[in-house]
This record gives C-alpha cells, structure tokens and sequence, in this order.
C-alpha cells in the first residue's frame, strides 16, 4: 500500500471530514459520532477505518465498544498538514513558472 | 516510544517554463510566488527568500521587515537540484536541531516542458518536537484552517 497519498485521500471525502473534525474535539465512540451525522453506522465504521489506515486516528477498545480519536502520535495529522502545505505552494509556483514574460510586472524590460 | 516512520510528502508536476526558467522562478524568484499564508512569522508576511549558495538562509520577512529563519539551503545546483531544511520544531519556531530534507529535482521533458518533484523526508524528526504543535492542530482554529485547505483543494480537483 502506498501510504504517501493516503492521508490526503482520506480526507479528500467531506463526510470524512466531518468525522475527523467531530474527533478533534475529543475521543468518541462509533455510535456517539454516527448519531451526529446523517450517515448510517456502517457507513461511519468504514470512514473511520479509512482515516485509521491513512494513519490520522487510533481506536482503542472500551468494553464492547471501539473509541476512536485523533492519532495521538500527532504524526499522521502533520504528514496530512505537510501535504496539503506543499500542494498549496506548489500550485502557487507553477503559476508565477509559466507566467508569460512580457505580460508580467517585475521582470527586466523587455521591448 | 516512537516506531512510527511516516512515509515522506511527495509532490510532482509538470511546469509550462524552461528548466532554467522553472529554476530561477523557484530560488531567486522565491518571494514572488510563495503563497503569504506559509509563514511562521508573528507579523503580516511581506516577501520571502531563499539565499541561493549552500549554507544559505530560507526565510520570511514581516511588513515590519521582521525576518524569521524556516531553514537552511542543503543544496544549490542550478538548474537540475536544490534541496532545502526545513526546520520548524516546537512552538512553531525555528529550530537549528531539528533538520528535514525538502529536495526539489527539475528535470526538462521538453522544450519548454518542465517536471517539478519534491520530497520531504525525515519527517518522523518533527515528532519529538512537534507535540506542542499538534495541540495547536487541534485546537479548533488549527483544524479549521486545514480543513477549509482540504475542501478547497478536494473542490478544485
């Protein structure tokens, strides 16, 4: 499995998302994040597992049930933010690359 | 104890400019393009740079002319290879002992056809020191910011 795109994978989904977000403010049980949502359990089990194997959440277990949170390790989360940070500049540098010369401001004059 | 090893950040793409234009625009033309919300810096961020010989600095300038270090240049090759440290550690500070690699390759396809490709690597360094920060993640601001990065990228694609 190539773990490299997986983080940003995983949250690419917006129902993903949410569930991440509901976990950053605290550590919740499936059923507890399901109900806050207008997703079936199941549904909620397979997103979690998904962000589990991208390496964002853990889950322990509590008696009967599995309690997930945010990867404690912090790790995963940070690949995730590194990510996201590189995409964002990189877009911002292809655009300046491929900017035509003579069009752009700041360069040497051109005639 | 930590037995994770995070798999590096790898990015490519391909460039409409020369290898030599893809270089330049990069490295010396750093403060015209990187994005003002990447910054570490208290202040407002007015331009950015990279000192372009080995050795050299990697930073932000404030409105203020505050300068913050991120890093340190690695590697200056022109136009083929640079590779910079990127050096953040607790508190969202610069921090000489903590080194990752962040190495970009330039290689021509074509005229006028350029492949862009980063990694950064050594990222399980960031783990000691980036506790803190983590929390910072987690507070409501810090997610935020990332999530509202996440739908717009997931948006745009």
């Amino acid at each position: 499995m190539t773990y490299a795109h997986d983080a940003l994978g995983a949250l690419a989904d917006p129902t993903r998302r949410r569930i991440f977000e509901r976990l950053s403010s605290g550590p919740a049980a499936v059923g507890e994040i399901a109900r806050g949502l207008p997703v079936s359990r199941p549904a909620v089990s397979q997103h979690l597992k998904a962000l589990k194997q991208a390496g964002l959440v853990t889950d322990r277990p509590e008696g009967t049930r599995r309690v997930y949170q945010i990867d404690p390790a912090g790790l995963g989360a940070v690949r995730a933010w590194l990510d996201q940070f590189w995409l964002v500049a990189l877009d911002a540098f292809k655009v300046e690359a491929e900017r035509d010369d003579k069009a752009g401001p700041g360069e040497g004059g051109h005639i | 104890m930590r037995t994770i090893k995070p798999a590096p950040v790898r990015r490519s793409l391909e460039v409409k400019a020369s290898l030599e234009r893809a270089f330049e625009v990069f490295t010396t033309g750093f403060g015209r393009w990187w994005p003002h919300s990447h910054t570490i810096g208290k202040g407002k961020l007015k331009t950015a740079v990279i000192e372009p010989r080995i050795g050299g600095r990697w930073y932000g300038e404030d409105e203020d002319g505050a300068t913050t270090d991120w890093g340190r240049v690695l590697a200056f090759e022109p136009p083929s290879r640079l590779m910079l440290a990127w050096q953040i550690g607790s508190d969202w500070r610069y921090d000489a002992e903590v080194i990752t690699e962040v190495e970009i390759r330039f290689t021509s396809i074509a005229a006028g056809l350029t492949l862009v490709e980063l990694e950064h690597r050594n990222l399980e360094r960031l783990g000691d020191k980036f506790e803190e920060v983590r929390v910072t993640f987690e507070s409501p601001n810090g997610w935020g910011m990332i999530m509202k990065l996440y739908a717009a990228a997931a948006e745009a694609a």
